[in-house]
């Protein structure tokens, strides 16, 4: 199951003579881009939902990705997820890792973790339990058989539970908990399996304005050790958090850099409030 | 020890095993026949019987209840787990059919000279024995690999297995397959050499079937009380979660399936010498629904509920199909409705602290 990096790289002879390094098996940052679609294209039924979508995020960089409805962003996650295939174009995570080809359980060992736009946590389970599966490790049948908890995985458990402030919660029914408990929950799920890239869709939807402002924080506190793409209707949140802000619009992108400069770009206006 | 169940859970499974092992032996062979205490025959065969019920209805709980795959399939590999058993006891019978041949009566009728090739080696126990639970298991293999890569759940799923069941019924009611056709196999003599249907062997078979079903209670709730357990609840609660979580749903959803199909298999080969027939009916569609209807009144996701409601149901049908036998069908319809409306969390529902997680 971690036969993640593809076959030929991982020669050393190739790698060493041609490329002056050795592609090593997992995720290859050499370049400095964790993330890279190129000319990407997804129709459903005739719709372009994406349309030559091109796109690179940095790493450790935070971006944020706006745009109106039906622009691509959550198709945009679901390619780079593995939910869905593109039809043509190219997405690398790394330099090595072809996304196209992986399953979503295999991009998610290889380090993608994903939040959904509706919280979507274990319903049925403990808090304490939703992060327990969540938690990096072993992801085999015969491993969770016989899987037992560690004191160092119950202290990373814990540390989570903190940083996501359900420390009084682990033993509760994840359904019971508020909206915007969940959604922390599901971050707290994310940070457990210790991705690289860190997707999020509208992180801070349904959430109080005190929670809101908390998981700014926490975002902006996780750049740097992660890459973070998160997708967001809030402006403010996004102005809060956001270096780079990526405008996406059928499917393609229209506009990107600073949020000052995305905001005076006159397309982007237009497409906002043209119509 | 401690993880499977608490000191109460530990003391009545203890009850039930010198229930089982102690008391109904001892009434059933040492108490004579006219007292008050003996347990006749017929009881003692109707526990037998709705122990392998409630053996199938554990394996049902873990692919239904945890898993959350509605398969209403289970009676197939029941059926062949069965059949298997069933070929064993049909060579077990020797030259002592109507024709005196050693090919059994059904082969000699249809004028066959020697067994066809899927009866080799079915004179060992054995053989049949390891026929019983790997011909289910790989069955379930092999269909739940394709339905569980194809992406098909729900109410998808439970019909395909549906249909599966199906053509498998009208497959084993042709004679040309080897099993018998429509009479399927009877008339059994013999089990390991013992005669079939003597109190001693009866009451062997049911303490067998009792040790089956309680090793089926431990192991499903050892699997269910571990982190494979939770991911089990996990996938029945939300796939796709878990997916992005790196798990392979797949391997979990085709581990489970198959053991259960397995679980199954054993529970058909313990059937069989108790009741003394295996036909194509027990493919019937409609028992694998009956089977989905155990495990909903009993209470999914708690293992004890399965067992309760297999006992509950079955005990109820034999009442009922001696007393007003045409009625059976619509209690059995207004009891799957009932329980839904107002018991979702089934009998052992009624009695389970609340806020207990289910999982």
């Amino acid at each position: 199951m971690n036969a993640i990096a593809l076959a030929p790289s991982e020669s050393p002879a190739a790698g060493s003579v041609a490329l002056g390094h050795v592609a090593r098996p997992g995720l290859d940052l050499s370049h400095g881009v964790v993330l890279y679609l190129d000319d990407v294209h997804v129709s459903f039924d005739g719709f372009k939902a994406l349309d030559g979508l091109s796109l690179a995020i940095e790493a450790g960089e935070l971006r944020c990705v706006i745009g109106p409805n039906g622009a691509g962003k959550t198709t945009m996650m679901d390619v780079v997820t593995g939910r869905t295939r593109p039809d043509s174009g190219r997405a690398f995570f790394g330099q090595t890792i072809d996304l196209t080809r992986l399953s979503e359980a295999e991009i998610a060992q290889a380090g993608i973790g994903r939040k959904f736009q509706q919280p979507t946590v274990f319903e049925r389970l403990t808090v304490f339990e939703n992060l327990e599966l969540a938690l990096k490790g072993d992801r085999r049948v015969r491993r969770t058989l016989f899987a037992r908890l560690d004191g160092q995985a119950r202290d990373r458990i814990a540390q989570t539970l903190e940083r996501v402030r359900l420390l009084g919660d682990a033993d509760r029914i994840a359904g019971t908990l508020s909206h915007g408990q969940k959604q922390w929950l599901e971050i707290g799920m994310l940070l457990v399996q210790e991705p690289k890239l860190l997707l999020l869709d509208e992180p801070v939807a349904g959430m109080t304005d005190e929670e809101t402002e908390r998981t700014a924080e926490l975002l902006v506190s996780l750049a740097g050790a992660h890459s973070l793409v998160v997708v967001e209707h809030d402006m403010a949140f996004v102005a809060r958090i956001a270096r780079r802000v990526t405008v996406l619009h059928e499917g393609r992108v229209l506009a990107e850099g600073p949020m000052a400069q995305v905001q005076a770009d006159p397309r982007v206006i237009e497409v906002y409030l043209g119509r | 020890m401690r993880r499977l169940y608490g000191p109460a859970g530990w003391t009545a499974l203890g009850a039930s095993a010198a229930l089982l092992f102690v008391a109904v032996p001892l009434l059933s062979l040492a108490v004579p026949p006219g007292s008050a205490f003996h347990l006749s025959q017929y009881w003692v065969t109707l526990l037998g019987k709705i122990m392998c019920y409630a053996i199938v209805a554990l394996a049902m709980d873990l692919v239904w209840g945890y898993a959350g795959i509605l398969s209403l399939g289970q009676g197939l590999f029941f059926a062949l787990g069965g059949y298997a058993m069933g070929m064993y006891l049909m060579r077990q019978i020797g030259r002592e059919g109507q024709y005196q041949s050693d090919l059994p009566d059904f082969m000699v009728f249809l004028d066959w000279q020697a067994f066809p090739w899927h009866w080799w080696n079915t004179d060992q126990f054995w053989w049949c024995a390891l026929l019983a639970v790997g011909v289910p298991g790989l069955l379930a293999f092999v269909f739940g690999y394709f339905a569980f890569r194809s992406r098909v759940k729900g109410v998808y799923f439970s019909i395909i297995t549906q249909a599966l069941t199906y053509a498998a019924m009208l497959l084993f009611f042709r004679n040309e397959t080897g099993f018998g056709g429509n009479n399927g196999f009877t008339d059994f003599k013999r089990i390991l050499g013992y005669p079939i249907a003597t109190a001693e062997t009866r009451v062997a078979l049911v303490v067998a079937t009792g040790a089956a079903l309680l090793g089926t209670l431990l192991l499903a709730r050892w699997l269910v009380t571990s982190r494979f357990g939770r991911v089990l609840a996990a996938i029945r609660d939300a796939e796709t979660r878990v997916a992005f979580c790196g798990y392979h749903t797949l391997h979990y959803k085709l581990f489970v399936f198959t053991l259960a199909a397995m679980i199954c298999g054993l529970a058909g080969a313990l059937y069989v010498p108790q009741v003394g027939i295996i036909n194509p009916s027990e493919m019937s569609p409609a028992n694998s629904i009956e089977i989905a209807i155990w495990v909903a009144v009993g209470g999914r996701g708690t293992l004890v509920g399965a067992i309760v409601g297999a006992g509950l149901v079955n005990g109820a049908k034999s009442f009922f199909t001696q007393a007003f036998p045409e009625f059976w069908l619509y209690f059995l319809g207004l009891l799957f409705i009932a329980v839904t409306l107002f018991l979702p969390r089934g009998v052992v529902g009624l009695f389970a602290r609340r806020g207990a997680g289910a999982a």
